[in-house]
């Protein structure tokens, strides 16, 4: 049993030795990730599938360890790409006040957490499918309010033309550096997630999660934490805004639109809403059926109009057989590898 | 070891590559999800009547196509080209549809010179106006030459002198509404109302309560589902204005649609890239060849102008691949000068190319009639050839015009001009 709970609880303790090989692997393999894959591979699935994983993190963790299902962090990070368009440089020069790009990212991320502080003082007082409602309320309201105001969002173009800027020399979004710029947010907002479900503040929060009753009996301002967790998911989605907008170089008012807000809860739901990696596996799952099921589909002789099929259909089925998205069946898998003969006695 | 395998051979292999018989790589772009669907399927259709007309084949390659789905947003637009040239690694690309994702395309071609883009039939105004690209070429007209005679006509012909417009509020609504107003404000009429509605509206109740009376017309400038929603409302509503049609509001897309509100469109003044029942041999071979291609459930009565720009486009490329003779070994420089110079013979008259490889064409003002079996077609009103992007203005008067916006054109300041 000891084995068990070393191999489920590596991270966090800052102990290199109790990290399992696996881990060790995937570190190796996606710092390596660029040697052996196209520049296509590195920027359009993996760095699209880091930036919508953080999304989708952002969301796990509101979901995950506050029990607070929120719609609105795609569109804070859509608020956030805005505010990097409009501070910083972009083709619309009429609009942006081409600030430094410094200035811009900092603006973007406080305007996420902005976003998501807002939509949460509205939200924390209603539960489950209310707060969806609410959210998604927000999201709408933001996506249309985008499409028709021109003097500050110019509208249904929106703004293209955005650029990273040129740090140390490096174009930011040549493939190879805009893979591992992407990786190492993507991985430092993972280890924050992981951290942060053991700081008092997170402890505190997934007990509010369980029983609000309980805690504020305890004296715990069960508001207070339900809005600070938005506003820690606030700046991870503000960072992967800002790294959306230098990935696709604009934005428009289709980046928020209903789809993607639905999207990234479909991401955190087949990743596994518990766990911080879910998001990131379920980001990658996305983005390479989104990619790839048009030329599965061709490649086996089918009619290729239907490939959003092939994706609903892959949805389906990853939840159908594990609710908890693939984190699950990655678990049941590691404990059925457990359950040896060897072992049986022991465990049961 | 593998991977200095791989890049042995891939070095080898690229000597080789324009090579007679080497397959082309064409990624095809098209909105075939989203609000935009059918309208991409129906590009799609011309594409493919294109490349059956030739068999797949040009100058000895065969044609290999991948193809890119879009949603009509330019993010869509920019992933489905990365996906198509840098991970397909497509020699050229066709597409896309609809005008912002045109504007996206022309920055994205400007970073991957290796590849021509042949736009689909995309129509904004600034894709080849403000600082083109030189690898992006467009044999379809902007939405502003799509209007070229209908003001005109409705002004002088129809007599109708003060009109309200409703027009969809995003880039192609713009354009196509200012080269309707240019021409009519010139003439002398006068624009009382202007109303913008978002992209996807569906309830057009409190739009149509506050359309003024006291007009000879209304300008509807909808497209796809909004305007046939449009339409039903506005017949409920018991209206019965005189109507003129922007160029996707008259369209097959709606003139084909279910239900009794498109009547409301007979009679209706418009003006595009085509007409549905002119009798040029040339234009009735393609529709014969689009009717022929398909069983009736599988497209329109009529290929729609999506179908026809795809074609032309398409159709350009298969030309200047001909006279290169297949060959691309130049990075492509030589086949881009023929299609520079390409007098291409479409089924919708003769195109051409200026100066930023924008298409001067013609354009045919057109009013809706009800066929014999009942279907609704346009037919040919006046036909204009030799339409600019500058529209007939001097380039001063041009710039003094300003690019697409809801307030663009001021009618006062260029009526009688």
């Amino acid at each position: 049993m000891a084995d068990v709970s070393e191999a489920a609880a590596p991270l966090g303790r800052f102990d290199l030795t109790r990290i399992p090989a696996h881990i060790w692997v995937i570190v190796v393999l996606l710092l390596l990730v660029p040697t052996f894959t196209s520049g296509f591979v590195q920027f359009q699935i993996f760095g699209w599938a880091f930036i919508l994983g953080m999304i989708s993190l952002s969301l796990m963790i509101l979901a995950g360890y506050g029990g607070m299902v929120s719609l609105v962090q795609m569109t804070a990070a859509a608020a956030a790409g805005y505010a990097v368009a409009i501070f910083g440089a972009s083709a619309v020069a009429e609009i942006s006040f081409a600030w430094p790009w410094p200035v811009a990212v900092i603006l973007a991320i406080a305007i996420s957490v902005l976003v998501c502080v807002i939509s949460g003082a509205l939200a924390i007082r209603t539960e489950g499918i209310y707060t969806i409602m609410i959210t998604l309320a927000i999201g709408s309201a933001f996506f249309y309010f985008t499409r028709q105001n021109y003097t500050v969002f110019n509208g249904f173009t929106g703004f293209n033309g955005v650029q990273p800027p040129q740090v140390f020399g490096v174009t930011w979004n040549d493939p190879t550096p805009f893979y591992y710029l992407t990786l190492a947010c993507a991985a430092l907002s993972y280890f924050f997630a992981v951290y942060l479900a053991r700081t008092p503040f997170g402890l505190a929060l997934q007990g509010v999660r369980d029983n609000p009753r309980r805690m504020a009996a305890m004296g715990y301002n069960v508001n207070a934490h339900r809005l600070a967790a938005y506003a820690v998911a606030g700046v991870i989605s503000g960072v992967a805004g800002v790294l959306l907008v230098w990935s696709t170089g604009q934005i428009s008012p289709n980046t928020a639109a209903i789809g993607p807000i639905i999207d990234i809860l479909v991401i955190t739901v087949i990743g596994g809403i518990n766990r911080p990696i879910g998001p990131f596996v379920g980001a990658l799952i996305y983005v390479v059926l989104r990619t790839y099921s048009l030329d599965v589909l061709t490649a086996l002789g089918l009619d290729g109009e239907r490939f959003k099929l092939l994706i609903g259909m892959a949805f389906l089925l990853i939840v159908y057989f594990s609710p908890d998205g693939m984190c699950g069946i990655w678990d049941r898998y590691i404990t059925r590898l457990w359950r040896d003969p060897k072992r049986e006695g022991a465990d049961g | 070891m593998k991977r200095i395998l791989l890049a042995a051979l891939l070095a080898s292999s690229s000597t080789l590559a324009y090579a007679e018989g080497e397959p082309l790589k064409i990624g095809f772009m098209a909105t075939l999800e989203g609000p935009f669907t059918v309208l991409g399927e129906d590009g799609q259709r011309g594409f493919e009547l294109a490349l059956r007309e030739a068999d797949y084949e040009v100058a000895g390659r065969p044609i290999e196509v991948i193809v890119g789905p879009t949603d009509a947003s330019p993010e869509s637009a920019l992933r489905a080209a990365r996906k198509l040239v840098e991970q397909d690694e497509v020699d050229i690309v066709i597409g896309p549809l609809s005008g912002s994702e045109g504007i996206a395309m022309r920055d994205y071609s400007k970073t991957v010179p290796q590849v021509t883009f042949i736009n689909g039939i995309s129509g904004a105004q600034e894709t080849t106006l403000v600082d083109p690209s030189e690898t992006f070429y467009r044999y379809n007209m902007d939405g502003a030459q799509w209007t070229i005679g209908l003001g005109d006509y409705v002004f002088n012909e129809k007599g109708w002198e003060v009109v309200a417009t409703i027009a969809e509020d995003y880039s192609f609504g713009y354009t196509n509404f200012m080269g309707f107003a240019l021409e009519f404000c010139r003439a002398g009429g006068d624009i009382v109302e202007r109303q913008w509605v978002p992209l996807g509206t569906k309830d057009f109740s409190s739009i149509i309560a506050a359309l003024p009376e006291d007009v000879d017309a209304l300008y509807l400038g909808l497209g796809g589902a909004d305007a046939v929603n449009f339409l039903n409302q506005y017949l409920q509503a018991g209206g019965d204005a005189n109507l003129i049609g922007g160029t996707i509001m008259v369209d097959g897309t709606v003139l084909s649609s279910e239900g009794r509100a498109k009547e409301v469109l007979i009679g209706t003044p418009s003006s595009g890239p085509q007409a549905d029942t002119w009798d040029d041999p040339n234009w009735q071979g393609f529709v014969t060849a689009y009717q022929e291609a398909w069983p009736p459930e599988q497209r329109f009565p009529s290929p729609s102008l999506l179908a026809t720009g795809y074609y032309n486009s398409t159709n350009a490329m298969l030309a200047a691949m001909e006279a290169v003779d297949g060959d691309l070994s130049d990075g492509q420089a030589g086949f881009r000068a023929a299609l520079a110079s390409l007098e291409l013979d479409a089924p919708n008259g003769m195109i051409s190319l200026d100066g930023n490889r924008q298409a001067i064409g013609s354009n045919f003002v057109t009013e809706v009639v009800q066929m014999d079996d009942g279907t609704l077609a346009t037919q040919l009103v006046n036909k204009i050839d030799g339409v600019e992007q500058t529209l007939g203005l001097t380039s001063e008067q041009f710039a003094e015009l300003g690019l697409p916006s809801r307030d663009v054109v001021d009618c006062t300041a260029w009526q009688g001009r």
